[in-house]
């Protein structure tokens, strides 16, 4: 093979990553090593090797297909979703917290009104319902769900721990006094909080703010993002101790308060970021929104779809919900209402402390209703 | 990178879905391809779809197909090393310490170590084909685990320092998509997503997995399959139940009960789900009616 011939082989890969397939450079040794095992004899050897090396699941098999007849044959290949893009919603990342402004009493609002897109922050209120929140913070660490981790530890009444006893043995000359046992230890899953912060759902968002804040605080691993028309993470934002110092830094970083609702694209964009999609793995996963999409549900149910993949449960916290006599109608709603592990109410403060950790936990914790 | 281009006799995919045919399994153009070039060049093949399309009986008849001994670990989440590797033998450790009074002992001889699935793959890399099943089950730190094992196939015993396998070891993991795997693990791996047979195929599975199912009803029981997966079913039917719905049919047929009856009291067969059943049962004449 000359140089010459090789460069599809390699603008193919290239080409891959540029989609947003993950391609390795090792994967593009292997896909040369597979495609001169399969002959190759013709276009569909050097077609199969790609599938099998490079492994695109089915649902991205057409995309990936388009790719590859645009490398090889030269066919004209659409890129998906470009004529939204300039809508479409960005990740934003509050870097380190040095760069974050100092929260005064003052509105930020006259330094974030000068954004191009007219995006403009919110000040809250003083914290009034903190005896909830106490409680709260207080029973969620007993609430969250564990897993058992791969460690032992050596704890009473477990299963016998050989490896210390044979140890034991050896120190005292073969006798076993007493049997040492271990037992699995168990982790705090990670959780993970996502909260819609659109027009729609104005006047909850200050609430999940403050539960998200509580669970940044007492949870091992936690992350938050915000998602309306941008997401935005704020996890950093959440973690000072202060109530309100952390609330008013947040508010200061969303830039997208009350906008529009794209949350089945601002999901994707969330999943498409893998470190964001990280957070989701094996997590806990507390959606706040009241699952109101603009336009049809196909987008939503898609990265639910990816969501639910990734995520060990998730709870879904709407505002309407809220209601006794709500029922999940509207198409996006519906369409996912099969992904979703639980649904309940999330209108207020309380409300929302009572579907994480249970009502009844939170009068023994001393809130008082 | 050890490139083998022929393994057991078999020096191209064609071949190899010729010899898998042979063990029973018929196996399309995709996975003859990706299990070809697995084993050619030394990777895990990894093996997704839906449950009951034949993952695990694609790992047995390549095992049958290489003459080699199945090893198969289940994952599960918990799974833990001594599970999946190894582990000492801790009583006879014991005994062999009192026994030895003053004498010396090595505790950490071969009589002492119970090799678990992936040891053993790896003491034996030529005779044995090691089955990964339901990945997706296990949690992410055994997944991180076998990052280490996939890529270099080897693993530590601290008292007895790294064994190494002499040649690749073959590997095959399957997974549901219960959840997504790590990037990391499927890039190490050749791949492919076994779909749903086309009707053709899946006739032609039914019938040799079958011996007793006619031709007829074979083509019959996949008309009316391949309707029900079109429903929004929490389980769709996968090839398995397509061939026991075929053998059940069968059976009822020969005790007198008409065709159309035969399939609809068998339907318990293909459909496992309560909810399933009620929502398919008013329709299930219709669905029937075409097949027959």
């Amino acid at each position: 093979m000359t140089p010459r011939a090789l460069d599809p082989f390699l603008a193919f890969p290239r080409a891959l990553r540029a989609e947003g397939f993950p391609a390795a450079a090792a994967q593009t040794e292997d896909f040369l090593s597979a495609v001169g095992l399969l002959g190759p004899r013709s276009i569909r050897d050097v077609r199969r090797a790609a599938h099998a090396v490079f492994g695109p699941g089915p649902e991205r098999r057409q995309e990936f297909d388009d790719i590859f007849d645009m490398v090889f044959l030269g066919r004209a290949f659409l890129a998906p979703g470009e004529a939204a893009s300039e809508e479409a919603p960005q990740a934003f990342d509050a870097g380190d917290m040095d760069d974050l402004p100092e929260p005064d009493d003052e509105d930020p609002s006259g330094r974030e009104a000068s954004r191009r897109e007219r995006l403009f922050a919110r000040s809250f209120g003083p914290v009034d319902e903190a005896a909830l929140l106490a409680a709260f913070a207080r029973v969620l660490p007993g609430a969250l769900p564990r897993r058992r981790s791969r460690r032992f530890a050596p704890a009473r009444g477990g299963v016998a721990d050989p490896r210390r006893a044979l140890r034991d043995m050896a120190r005292r000359d073969g006798e076993v006094l007493r049997l040492p046992t271990r037992r699995r230890t168990a982790r705090q899953r990670r959780v993970l909080v996502l909260i819609d912060v659109s027009g729609s759902m104005k006047a909850g968002t200050e609430s999940a703010l403050r539960i998200a804040h509580g669970i940044i605080r007492t949870a091992e691993r936690a992350e938050a993002f915000t998602i309306g028309t941008r997401l935005t993470r704020v996890t950093r934002a959440l973690r000072r101790r202060s109530h309100d110092q952390a609330l008013a830094l947040a508010a200061g970083l969303v830039a997208d308060w009350d906008g529009g609702t794209r949350l089945g694209e601002a999901l994707s964009v969330f999943l498409s970021v893998p470190r964001f999609a990280g957070f989701a793995r094996g997590a806990l996963v507390i959606v706040v929104s009241d699952g109101l999409e603009r336009g049809g549900p196909e987008a939503l149910v898609a990265s639910m779809t990816r969501l639910r993949g990734l995520a060990w449960r998730i709870v879904w916290l709407s505002p309407l919900a809220s209601d006794p006599s709500y029922r999940p109608e509207t198409g996006a709603m519906r369409a996912i209402l099969p992904l979703i592990d639980h649904l309940d109410a999330g209108g207020d403060l309380a409300a929302m402390a009572a579907s994480l950790v249970g009502e009844h936990a939170l009068r023994r914790a001393g809130a008082v209703r | 990178m050890v490139v083998r281009r022929s393994i057991a006799g078999i020096d191209s995919p064609e071949a190899l879905a010729e010899a898998m045919r042979a063990a029973q399994y018929i196996a399309d153009e995709g996975l003859s391809t990706a299990a070809y070039l697995g084993l050619a060049l030394g990777k895990p093949l990894l093996l997704e779809g839906a449950p009951g399309v034949g993952k695990t009986e694609a790992a047995k008849a390549l095992a049958a197909v290489l003459g080699r001994e199945l090893v198969r670990l289940q994952a599960y989440e918990g799974l833990d090393a001594a599970a999946a590797m190894y582990e000492w033998n801790f009583p006879r450790q014991m005994l062999a310490i009192r026994q030895a009074g003053d004498a010396y002992v090595n505790l950490y001889a071969d009589d002492f170590l119970i090799a678990r699935p992936m040891l053993l793959a790896l003491q034996r890399p030529r005779e044995r084909l090691l089955l990964i099943d339901e990945i997706d089950r296990a949690d992410h730190e055994f997944e991180a685990f076998l990052l280490e094992f996939l890529s270099d196939f080897s693993l530590s015993i601290p008292e007895r320092g790294t064994i190494r396998a002499v040649e690749p070891p073959v590997v095959v993991l399957t997974s549901n998509r219960t959840r997504e795997l790590h990037e990391a693990l499927r890039r190490r791996c050749v791949y492919h997503w076994i779909g749903y047979p086309d009707p053709q195929l899946e006739a032609q599975i039914v019938m040799m997995r079958a011996s007793s199912v006619a031709r007829d009803t074979a083509h019959r029981v996949v008309a009316a399959v391949g309707k029900l997966r079109a429903e929004p079913l929490a389980k769709p039917p996968g090839v398995a139940e397509t061939v026991e719905w075929a053998e059940a049919a069968t059976l009822l047929n020969a005790q007198g009960a008409p065709w159309p009856t035969a399939f609809a009291r068998a339907i318990g067969v293909a459909l496992k789900d309560q909810d399933d059943l009620a929502f398919v049962a008013p329709r299930l004449d219709r669905i029937l009616q075409g097949a027959a």
